[in-house]
C-alpha cells in the first residue's frame, strides 16, 4: 500500500466564490482511517479554513454526510484504504445548498420531519403508574425505521428530491411510518392527511437508491411503497364503504 | 453585526437534558417561550453515542434503597445522599414517561420492559434499547419536543458568554454558524445542558463536540465547577478510536481476559470468576475499579501490546451468535466495521478510555447553580448523584430526572422574575467585539490550534490519567498555563464570518484550556485517592479530610481557587466498598 | 465599521444536470425500468389491434399477420420483448420491497415473496405455450 493518497475536496467559500472549485491535498494514508480522518488531517496540518460537519466518529450522530467518489456515504464509516491509489473526491452531498465547503443546508428537511409529526399521538394517554404493553413481534414491526440517524444520505441519492424539493422525502416518510407501525400510536390517519398528497408518497418513483445508501438499513423505499400500499386500501375502503369507515 | 431576541428561558445545548428540561418547561407552563440553542442539531448530539442503558428500578425484586445504596457506595460516598434519593425516586417515572412517548425500550416476550444487569447494580434495573439506548432516546426526546410550539430552537448557534447582570444569568451570546451573526438571546433564565469535556484528553469515547463550553461559560461567569477531579475511564474502548464498546457487553456475560486469557479481575478484590454474570463481582464491578485493574495487569506485563498501545481481550464469544445479534447488535456492527472483527468467533481489544466527567457545574438538587438565574443539568452538571465514581447507566437517567427537575424549577423562577434589562446590550456588543478582535481581525499568530489541543490532550493523559501523583499533577497545572499563554497567539487560516468551523475550534479550545485547568488543581489539592481519583502518593480514602466536594472557582487571575464543601449523608454512613461477595 | 453584506447568508445551488440519470449506473437502471412502460403500453395495444383483427374475419387476421412479419414490426416486438421482461423481472424483485409479510412474528426473507411472482409468471406462460404449441 502506497503511504499517501490524494484527496480532492469541494471548496465553496460564499462570500468571494460563484461556485464551487476543488482542491488538492495529499494525505498519509493509513490503514485504520476513514476519510473523516483525512478531513481532519487537512483541517488540523495543511489548511484551517476547510469546512465539514462531524462529530461522534461511530456512524450514528449523522453529521459527516458527503459525496465519496459520486456515492453518498458517511465519511466516518467509509475507509480511506478502500479508495486506494486515489485521488479520492470528496464533495458535499448533492441535491442540497452549499453553505460552505463540504456544509450543506438541511434545515428544509427539519420542516418536513415535523410536519410528518414524528410522536405518539394517542386519544387518551395512559397514566404514568401503568406502561403499554409491546410484545418484542409488535417492537419488531417498526424498529428498522427507528434506526433512521437523519444523516441526510437518502435524500442526497433520491432524484426525485433533487428534481422537487418539495418532495417530502424517504427519512420523514419513514419516520412517519415508525409511528405508524408502533402499537402504542393512534396518528396514523393524521399523518396520512399529510403524507398521501402531492408532495408526500405519491411524489415517490422508487428509484430505490436511498434503500441502498443508507447506513443503518432503514430501508426508506420500502416504507414509502408499504404507505402507498395502505393509502391505496384506505382510499378503497372509503370507496366502498363512504360512511363505514371511520 | 447584533441580533437580538427575547425569552423567557434558555437552554443551551439540545441533547438529552436539554431536550427533557425543554418539555418539562412546556408541560410546566405552555406560555413560556424556550429558546434551545444548540451549536450541532439537537439528534446530533451526545447522548446519541450512549449504547448500555438507562437504571430504574423495575422489577419486584428491586427496591429505591437498592438503587440509592449501589449509586452512593459506587460513587465512594461522595454522593450527595438527599439528591440519590430523589434520583432512585424519579428514575422509573421518567423512564416509563420515554415509554409513553415512544421509546422502543427492548421488551419481555409478555410485552413488559424489559432489563439488564450493569456493571456496580446489585440488582437488575438497567432498561435498555438493544445496545442503542442512546440514540433512541435522544430521537423520541427530539421527535416528541417538536409538538411543542413553544419550543424554539436556534440551531447549530454556539453559545461564546452568559449575559448576567444585578447578579442573575439573564440569556447568552451565540454566533450562528450560517452567518456568523453573533445574536443576544436574553431570558429570565438560563439553563447549560452542553455535556461532558472528554475532548480534553487524547484518547476518549467522546465526540468532537464535547468541549466543555458550559462548564466554562458558567465558570467564566462565576459560578464554581465541582468535582472535576473525577474523570471516568471506561474499561472497554476500541483502540486508537476510543470508540466505546458497552457495558453491556459484559452484563450479558462477556469476559475480561489478560494475555494468557485469564479472568485477572479476580485478583483485584472483584470476587471469583463465575462461567454466569453475578451482579457487583468480576465484569460487573464499577468502571473505576475495571480500568484500576487494567493499569495494575499492565504493570505486570500480563496485557497484550497492540499496534496503539496495551490492550486487554473482551470476550463474548461464549454468548452465542443469537444474543450477540438481538442485544448487542451495534457491539457487532462497530467491531466488524472499525477492527474488522466479527465477536461471535474472535476477541475483542480493549483498553480503558476517557468516557465521563463526575464533575460539572455545582447545582443543587433543582439544578440551581450558585448564580441566580442560572441552572445545568446532564453531564454538563453536578449534583453530585456520581460522586466520586458514576455506575454505567445511571446517566442516561441523571439526564431525565434532572433535565426535568432544571426544567420546572426554571421554570418556577422565570414566572416570577422582571424581563431583562437593557444592561445586556452593552455586554452583547462587548462580546462581539472580543470575537472581532481576538480571533477575526487578529493579525499575525503563530501558534496552531490543532497543536495546541493536542499538547494539552496530551498532557492531561499524562498527568491526570487513571493514577495521579503530585509532581505529574503540579506539572500539568504549570503546562496549561502556559498553553493559555501560547492561545493569544493562535493562527487563524479562516477569518470569514459564514461557518467558521475554525473560529468554533478555537473558542472550543480556550473552553478546555480552562477547565482541564480546574481538573488538575482540584486532582492536585484532594490529597487522597477515592473512586476515579486516585493518589499513588496518597492511596487511602481520607473521610476527615476530604469527604467534601471540591469547589473550583475562578480567581481574578483567571487561575481556579478550590474551596470545599460537605457532602449530603442522609441514611447511608461512609463506608469500605466492597465487590465481589 | 462592519459591513452587514459580510453577514448575508449565501448559498450555492447546485442545478440537476438535465443527464442525471446517466451519472450512475443504478439511476440508468432505473430509467430504463421507466421508459419500459412505454414498450409495455404498446404490447398491450399491439393485443387490442391483434383482436380487432381477429373479430374482423380471416382475411383482415391474414393482413395484420402479414404487417407483424415486416421487418420494423419484427424489430420493434424483439425490443418489446427486452423491455417488458426487464419490466416483469425488475417489478417482481421490488415487490418484496412494498409487501411485508409476517409468519410467526418474523419479517419473510425477501426470496419469499419475490420467488411465487416468478413461478406464478413461469407456470402461465409455460401454460400459454402449451395451449399455442398444441395448435
Amino acid at each position: 500500500m502506497a503511504n499517501r493518497i490524494t484527496i480532492e475536496v469541494t471548496r465553496y467559500d460564499p462570500a468571494q466564490d460563484e461556485k464551487p472549485r476543488f482542491d488538492s491535498f495529499e494525505v498519509p494514508l493509513r490503514k485504520e482511517w476513514v476519510v473523516l480522518d483525512a478531513l481532519n488531517y487537512i483541517k488540523d496540518h495543511l489548511d484551517g479554513s476547510l469546512t465539514f460537519r462531524w462529530s461522534c466518529r461511530m456512524g450514528v450522530c449523522g453529521s459527516c454526510g458527503m459525496t465519496v467518489n459520486g456515492v453518498p456515504k458517511l465519511t466516518c464509516a467509509t475507509f480511506l484504504s478502500d479508495y486506494a491509489p486515489g485521488p479520492v473526491r470528496v464533495e458535499p452531498m448533492k441535491n442540497f445548498p452549499v453553505l460552505k465547503d463540504l456544509v450543506v443546508d438541511t434545515s428544509d428537511f427539519l420542516v418536513k420531519l415535523e410536519k410528518s409529526k414524528p410522536w405518539i399521538i394517542r386519544k387518551v394517554e395512559k397514566p404514568l403508574d401503568e406502561e403499554y404493553f409491546q410484545t418484542p413481534e409488535q417492537l419488531e414491526a417498526y424498529k428498522q425505521y427507528s434506526m433512521c440517524i437523519n444523516c441526510m444520505l437518502c435524500y442526497a441519492a433520491c432524484p426525485v428530491y433533487g428534481l422537487d424539493p418539495l418532495f417530502i422525502g424517504p427519512a420523514a416518510i419513514a419516520l412517519a411510518q415508525r409511528y405508524n407501525m408502533d402499537s402504542r400510536d393512534e396518528g396514523a390517519s393524521e399523518r396520512m392527511d399529510i403524507l398521501s398528497q402531492h408532495d408526500g408518497i405519491w411524489g415517490c418513483t422508487f428509484v430505490g437508491e436511498c434503500t441502498q445508501v443508507c447506513p443503518k438499513h432503514v430501508d426508506p423505499a420500502g416504507a414509502i411503497q408499504q404507505y402507498k400500499l395502505t393509502a391505496t386500501m384506505e382510499w378503497v375502503k372509503a370507496l366502498v364503504l363512504p360512511r363505514g369507515s371511520e | 453585526m447584533l441580533d437580538i431576541s427575547s425569552h423567557d428561558i434558555v437552554l443551551v445545548g439540545g441533547g438529552g437534558a436539554g431536550l427533557r428540561a425543554a418539555i418539562a418547561i412546556s408541560e410546566a407552563n405552555p406560555k413560556l417561550s424556550v429558546a434551545v440553542v444548540s451549536k450541532v442539531y439537537p439528534m446530533r448530539s451526545h447522548t446519541v453515542a450512549a449504547e448500555g442503558g438507562a437504571a430504574g428500578v423495575h422489577l419486584e425484586d428491586d427496591s429505591l434503597d437498592d438503587h440509592a445504596y449501589d449509586t452512593i457506595s459506587g460513587g465512594d460516598w461522595l454522593c450527595d445522599q438527599d439528591a440519590v434519593e430523589a434520583f432512585v425516586k424519579e428514575a422509573p417515572q421518567e423512564l416509563m414517561r420515554l415509554e409513553h412517548w415512544g421509546c422502543p425500550w427492548s421488551r419481555e416476550p409478555d410485552g413488559r420492559v424489559a432489563v439488564r444487569p450493569f456493571g456496580g447494580m446489585k440488582k437488575t434495573r438497567t432498561w435498555f434499547a438493544a445496545d442503542k439506548t442512546g440514540f433512541h432516546m435522544l430521537h423520541t426526546l427530539f421527535q416528541t419536543s417538536l409538538k411543542y410550539d413553544a419550543v424554539v430552537r436556534y440551531d447549530e448557534f454556539y453559545a461564546t458568554r452568559l449575559l448576567v447582570d444585578d447578579g442573575r444569568a439573564q440569556g447568552v451570546v451565540a454566533l450562528e454558524l450560517t452567518t456568523g451573526k453573533v445574536q443576544a438571546i436574553t431570558a429570565k433564565a438560563v439553563i447549560l445542558c452542553t455535556g461532558g469535556c472528554g475532548k480534553i484528553f487524547r484518547f476518549t469515547t467522546n465526540a468532537s463536540i464535547k468541549t466543555g463550553d458550559g462548564m466554562a461559560l458558567a465558570y467564566r461567569a462565576g459560578a464554581p465547577l465541582k468535582d472535576m477531579e473525577f474523570v471516568q475511564y471506561h474499561p472497554t474502548g476500541l483502540p486508537f478510536t476510543g470508540i466505546l464498546i458497552t457495558e453491556a457487553a459484559r452484563a450479558e456475560g462477556g469476559y475480561l481476559l489478560n494475555k494468557d486469557g485469564y479472568r485477572y479481575l479476580q485478583d483485584y478484590n472483584l470476587g471469583t470468576p463465575e462461567p454466569k454474570p453475578v451482579l457487583r463481582t468480576m465484569e460487573l464491578g464499577p468502571r473505576d475499579r475495571l480500568s484500576q485493574a487494567f493499569v495494575k495487569e499492565q504493570e505486570k506485563g500480563r496485557t497484550v501490546e497492540g499496534p496503539y498501545g496495551a490492550v486487554v481481550n473482551l470476550d463474548l464469544r461464549h454468548l452465542g451468535e443469537k444474543t450477540i445479534n438481538t442485544k448487542l447488535p451495534f457491539v457487532r456492527e462497530l467491531c466488524l466495521k472499525y477492527e474488522n472483527i466479527d465477536p461471535i468467533t474472535q476477541l475483542i481489544p480493549v483498553r480503558p478510555v476517557v468516557h465521563y466527567m463526575m464533575g460539572g457545574v455545582h447545582t443543587d438538587i433543582n439544578g440551581a447553580t450558585p448564580l441566580a438565574g442560572l441552572y445545568a443539568a446532564g453531564e454538563t452538571a453536578c449534583v453530585s448523584i456520581n460522586g466520586a465514581n458514576r455506575l454505567g447507566s445511571n446517566s442516561l437517567s441523571e439526564l431525565l430526572v434532572f433535565g426535568a427537575r432544571a426544567g420546572r424549577a426554571a421554570a418556577d423562577y422565570a414566572s416570577g422574575q422582571k424581563a431583562p434589562g437593557r444592561a445586556l446590550l452593552a455586554q452583547a456588543l462587548d462580546e462581539e467585539a472580543r470575537l472581532q478582535t481576538q480571533f477575526l481581525r487578529k493579525t499575525g499568530g503563530r501558534e496552531s490550534i490543532a497543536e495546541l489541543r493536542e499538547e494539552m490532550q496530551k498532557i492531561m493523559e499524562q498527568c491526570a490519567g487513571i493514577y495521579r501523583t503530585h509532581e505529574s499533577l503540579a506539572g500539568a497545572s504549570g503546562k496549561l498555563q502556559e498553553l493559555q499563554e501560547r492561545f493569544k497567539d493562535i493562527r487563524m487560516d479562516d477569518r470569514g464570518h459564514l461557518f467558521n468551523t475554525e473560529l468554533i475550534s478555537a473558542l472550543e479550545l480556550s473552553c478546555m484550556l480552562e477547565v482541564a485547568e480546574t481538573m488538575a488543581e482540584s486532582a492536585l489539592r484532594r490529597t487522597e485517592s477515592r473512586g476515579a481519583h486516585q493518589r499513588t502518593d496518597y492511596p487511602a480514602r481520607d473521610d476527615k479530610n476530604f469527604l467534601a466536594h471540591s469547589l473550583a472557582y475562578r480567581d481574578a487571575e483567571g487561575r481556579p481557587r478550590v474551596e470545599y464543601a460537605p457532602v449530603t449523608i442522609t441514611r447511608w454512613p461512609p463506608a469500605e466498598r466492597v465487590y465481589g461477595k | 465599521m462592519i459591513n452587514p453584506t459580510e453577514y448575508l447568508p449565501k448559498s450555492y445551488h447546485p442545478r440537476v444536470s438535465t443527464y442525471w440519470w446517466l451519472t450512475r449506473w443504478v439511476y440508468l437502471k432505473f430509467i430504463l425500468r421507466e421508459a419500459s412502460s412505454v414498450f409495455v403500453a404498446w404490447t398491450v395495444i399491439l393485443t387490442l389491434l391483434q383482436i380487432r383483427a381477429l373479430a374482423a374475419g380471416p382475411a383482415r387476421y391474414a393482413e395484420f399477420q402479414d404487417w407483424l412479419r415486416s421487418p420494423l414490426l419484427l424489430v420493434l416486438n424483439a425490443v418489446s420483448l427486452f423491455f417488458v421482461v426487464f419490466h416483469a423481472v425488475t417489478w417482481f424483485n421490488l415487490a418484496p420491497k412494498a409487501m411485508v409479510v409476517r409468519v410467526g412474528g418474523r419479517r419473510l426473507p425477501n426470496l419469499a415473496i419475490s420467488a411465487p411472482n416468478f413461478a406464478a409468471w413461469a407456470v402461465l406462460s409455460a401454460a400459454i405455450a402449451w395451449i399455442l404449441m398444441r395448435g
